[in-house]
């Protein structure tokens, strides 16, 4: 991007300021090594130097254009804001959509599901595992009968709804799907998200049924499903947040959720084959917003360049759409404290600001409580205006990719690429995602992360303000929401009512009929479809999964 | 059937430091980390698994998703002195209780059980009274808790320490 002449003059520019500083404060030059919250090491000062080898059309470029390090979008968010969409739920059916229409009549503009363990681990309210785990961390769901309730007056149409499920995604789907259907809203209109993404599971998150093989499988069923039927759904949500929070760095959250993406886009074509740009415009990611704000930055453009660059030369993708990377992003739940929590809401702002300069289509931002549980409306509601806040009042929404072309950022930018390229470069070596997991390799790079930042911690390298720093004397009790233990009674009440008035043959030749689509190459989601309407339980379903799958045991690596 | 994956640490010697008598060498203290119940949150465990590795401990992690029953067979079975349960779903009450109900009804209570996760403080107290000896918070450093380990462990050996 700059003359020879320009690049001398800044070398010799910052030769002498490198002097300057060494006399005036000898101490700050020898000071120790500064690097980010991932530990990459960063210079005091940047200069067209640090950036001689990027070319501006290649590599920055515009919005809207290859390789969209800018945005997907030409218009940015003056064509259209972020989706303010705050993941919830809570208790039961009722409970969660009673805090649904609450947060869209604050102005939330897209739902996001979070369901209990049970219904995440594909288990009914009533399974010996369930027990003191219903509702807590979710909505529990088991039947279609809840997700009725959980979707009463909610208009489908208008409004897109991501479900943040894994293992039993198809089921949880195929409910939304004849929920929506019941209001009178078909498959070609119906939009949302589920994230379905079932091999961070088993690098990160461990909420995981089947081996990795037959979950796959199910994912491609899923996006054939949604390729064929049900256009305007996302049908799977790459994810890089679970992998940041089980304490990755910002470049092994992005080259494995990259690494991932290339598997799930392998198989389909492999298994199913279908085209690449049929499938590819629907698929959509989701990162984390961490606390080092530059870092995060340059993760988010540096992520939009290699998808596309994967797209176009590794999967010859022909349509512009299907080199975009999407994502939705969450603020770091791993950043917020137990202690002084209201620091929290400061912590969060910051991230979302990140994510925003970052560029990302959808956010959620947490609640300054969620350290303790669910968040209280109060606190929610606090998340929630930290985006209308950043949207309607700081500007940031006005200029597209605002610190392109800061010598910093775009370094860091390449230099986050870089990195992420060796590590995808090395499990292709190893055979891909699947046989790295196998091997246990990205599971052991973010044990190491994560044990290497808690060092850092302890021994006050890095800074957590409350933690490891500026303690209080006491800490302020905070109101906490708590989750009535009523709700697994009432849950399993329900569940019984069911049980008791559906037509149990209908149930039993739908479970039948998954069976057989299960052991043989044909997609599984007209028959849970099926099921679902007939009301079989969600574990009903996941227990077909489980007797002709299989179930994944936790290697226990640490 | 538990699959467990267990690791010792490299750098600390078993027995005490008064090398050279008969002394037959002290059995390094084991330790079970273990994750009961439903929520795959496994940092913290797998940050604590190690860090009593490194602390010269003799470890036993048995993975997520460990019903009671299942973490107190592992217990028996591999010997441990120590159980760290870990949860952060909000099931804490009912899955460390039982924990140590189930421990004691096996006639295994000598084995002291500690817990961590996302607690709230009022809860700490009902823990304690169902037999948690101990409940560490987030951001609570290794150090405190190998050294809360040290003093309360009667047969704890390790002599080499990571502070």
């Amino acid at each position: 991007m700059f003359d020879e002449k320009t690049l001398a003059d800044a070398r010799q520019g910052l030769k002498e300021w490198e002097a300057e500083v060494i006399k005036i404060a000898p101490d700050l030059a020898a000071k120790k090594r500064l690097s980010t919250i991932s530990d990459l090491l960063v210079n005091p000062i940047y200069t067209p130097e640090d950036i001689r080898d990027i070319d501006f059309e290649r590599d920055i470029g515009y919005p809207g254009s290859f390789p969209f390090t800018r945005g997907c979008q030409a218009t940015g968010y003056r064509g259209r804001v972020w989706t303010f969409r705050m993941f919830s739920g809570l208790g039961t059916a009722e409970d969660t959509n009673w805090r649904w229409h609450q947060l869209l009549k604050e102005g939330e503009t897209g739902l996001s599901t979070a369901f209990d363990f049970p219904t995440l681990m594909g288990y009914d309210s009533d399974s010996p595992k369930a027990r003191a785990e219903v509702g807590k961390c979710g909505v529990a769901i088991d039947t279609l009968a809840d997700f009725e309730i959980l979707t009463k007056d909610i208009p489908l149409h208008e409004v897109t709804t991501s479900m943040t499920i894994n293992p039993p995604a198809s089921v949880l789907w195929a409910m939304y799907l004849v929920a929506a259907e019941k209001q009178g809203v078909g498959c070609d209109r119906v939009g949302g998200t589920i994230q379905n993404d079932m091999l961070k599971e088993f690098i990160a998150q461990k909420t995981f049924m089947c081996p990795p093989e037959p979950s796959i499988r199910l994912i491609s069923d899923t996006i054939e499903f949604g390729t064929k039927n049900v256009p305007r759904w996302n049908t799977i949500s790459i994810s890089g947040y679970h992998i940041r929070e089980a304490g990755a760095t910002a470049v092994q959250e992005l080259a494995f959720t990259l690494a991932d993406g290339i598997a799930y886009i392998q198989d389909v074509i492999e298994r199913k084959k279908i085209d690449v740009d049929a499938f590819a415009p629907r698929l959509s990611f989701f990162f984390d917003s961490h606390m080092d704000f530059f870092e995060e930055i340059a993760k988010f453009r540096a992520a939009r360049r290699m998808w596309a660059k994967i797209m176009r030369e590794r999967f010859q993708a022909k349509n512009p759409r299907s080199w975009w990377l999407r994502f939705h992003t969450q603020t770091a739940g791993c950043s917020l404290t137990h202690q002084q929590p209201y620091n929290n809401i400061v912590r969060t702002a910051t991230e979302a600001l990140a994510a925003v300069l970052g560029g990302t289509q959808s956010l959620h931002t947490n609640s300054f409580d969620e350290e303790y549980a669910l968040p209280t409306e109060f606190a929610a509601t606090i998340a929630l205006r930290t985006q209308q806040i950043l949207a309607e009042e700081t500007g940031v929404v006005n200029t597209i990719d605002p610190l392109a072309g800061s010598y910093f950022v775009e370094s860091l930018t390449s230099r986050i690429e870089d990195e992420a390229w060796k590590y995808i470069k090395q499990i292709d070596d190893m055979g891909g995602m699947l046989a790295a997991i196998d091997r246990g390799f990205p599971q052991r790079e973010i044990a190491n992360a994560a044990y290497r930042f808690k060092q850092q911690v302890d021994n006050q390298e890095k800074v957590v303000v409350g933690v490891n720093k500026y303690l209080a004397e006491e800490e302020t009790p905070i109101e906490i929401l708590k989750i009535d233990e009523e709700v697994e009674a009432e849950q399993v009440k329900r569940l019984k009512e069911v049980k008791r008035t559906r037509d149990s043959r209908m149930v039993s030749q739908a479970l039948c009929n998954l069976r057989d689509a299960c052991r043989s190459e044909a997609n599984v989601m007209p028959c849970v479809i099926e099921a679902v309407r007939a009301y079989a339980t969600e574990q009903e379903i996941c227990d077909i999964y489980r007797e002709v799958f299989g179930e994944y045991r936790d290697p226990g690596f640490f | 059937m538990t699959f467990t994956v267990r690791s010792s640490g490299s750098t600390a010697t078993p027995g005490s430091s008064d090398s050279g008598t008969t002394m037959e060498p002290e059995r390094k203290l084991r330790v079970l980390v273990a994750k009961p119940g439903l929520d795959g949150h496994d940092r913290g465990a797998r940050v604590i698994a190690r860090g009593f590795r490194d602390a010269g401990y003799e470890v036993i992690y048995t993975g997520v998703h460990q019903t009671p029953e299942q973490v107190v067979s592992a217990a028996i079975q591999e010997d441990v002195d120590l159980i760290g349960l870990s949860c952060l779903s909000g099931a804490h009450l009912h899955l460390f209780s039982e924990v140590v109900r189930q421990l004691r009804a096996a006639g295994a209570d000598d084995i002291t059980v500690i817990g961590g996760g996302i607690i709230p403080e009022e809860d700490i107290p009902r823990l304690k009274e169902a037999g948690i000896k101990q409940v560490f918070l987030p951001g609570t450093p290794i150090a405190e808790i190998i050294d809360w380990t040290r003093k309360n462990m009667p047969s704890d050996s390790p002599s080499l320490s990571t502070a």
